[in-house]
């Protein structure tokens, strides 16, 4: 029986595909069990979905100007 | 060096660094859509609209990214600068074998590790393929049992979307200081990973490490964010 410290440990292994056969079994089997590990898989899931929404910070103008006007004088060949 | 897309250099200030490609390998799960090669069109028939919307796009996430190499945002600042010219240069032999994001990061892995080599002072690329330090685990010993079972379980968060969390006062600037103190290398993985979705087997080519390293070093990055929003979602 897996224990809830060794899923969290296994977590990205899982949701990256690379469990194997036995190991994705006992993981399925804990989760199926365990709410606290439920919980914190879709913590943890949220946690990954979070990061990709994180907006950058704008391009700076005078850097935009620039770069437009190189591409002005570029000539693709 | 078999392919002729991965490297934009041309002209001595944009001669290829000599690294990136070695372990290239053909892809076809991250090849180029039929968006990037319009794009790339309408950037080749000097569309300015085009370039100025690539440009406002992904210079931020260039300079987020160019952050986990060299030190200070002014100098990650000229690497994307120099990623742009490297981008224009090599855009007429760009092959499409890679998504045209995925190209560009590329480039920009290839200009900050020059950079980096010529600083000294950043990120050492010859130990890029070590596992950082010993590994923290996960989540906190001291929040399991004796048998390994939860003692003190994660608690019911209120936000259950993205959106929902990042309108949450300062989530965000927490989740972007937890990136900042990141090791440099987990860090490379988790923005190229899961804020710019660049697939695992691209980002072990860009960067040249191994597969199970590339999934530690996400993992620990992974459980350090984790670790960071759950500490502020919890004391909110």
């Amino acid at each position: 029986m897996l224990t809830c410290k060794e899923l969290t440990e296994l977590v990205t292994d899982c949701l990256e595909g690379h469990l194997s056969l036995w190991d994705r079994v006992r993981f399925h089997l804990h989760i199926g069990m365990c709410r606290d590990c439920r919980a914190f898989l879709r913590d943890r899931r949220l946690t990954i979905q979070t990061i990709g929404k994180m907006p950058a910070d704008p391009i700076p103008p005078d850097v935009r100007d620039e770069l437009l006007e190189r591409f002005r004088n570029w000539k693709p060949d | 060096m078999g392919r002729s897309d991965d490297i934009p250099g041309r002209g001595a200030a944009l001669a290829p660094s000599g690294v990136g490609d070695a372990r290239a390998r053909p892809s076809t799960i991250d090849a180029a859509s039929a968006e990037d090669r319009a794009l790339i069109a309408r950037l080749l028939a000097g569309d300015e609209a085009a370039f100025a919307g690539l440009i406002e796009e992904h210079h931020g996430r260039l300079v987020r990214l160019a952050r986990s190499f060299v030190k200070d945002q002014a100098t990650a600042e000229e690497v994307v600068q120099e990623t742009w010219i490297g981008v224009l240069n090599g855009l007429g032999t760009f092959e499409g074998r890679s998504a045209l994001k995925t190209w560009i990061f590329r480039i920009l892995v290839n200009r900050a590790k020059t950079r980096g080599v010529r600083e000294a002072r950043s990120v050492r690329f010859s130990s890029l393929g070590d596992p950082e330090g010993d590994g923290e685990p996960a989540v906190d010993p001291t929040r399991f049992g004796p048998h390994g079972m939860w003692a003190d379980p994660p608690r019911r968060w209120e936000d259950d979307t993205p959106e929902a969390v990042l309108l949450r006062g300062e989530a965000r600037q927490r989740l972007e200081q937890a990136i900042e103190e990141l090791p440099p290398r987990q860090r490379m993985v988790l923005v190229l990973r899961d804020i710019e979705g660049v697939p695992a087997e691209e980002v072990c080519n860009i960067l040249e490490i191994a597969e199970t390293n590339q999934r530690v070093m996400l993992h620990r990055a992974r459980s350090a964010l984790h670790r960071a929003l759950e500490r502020y979602l919890e004391e909110e």
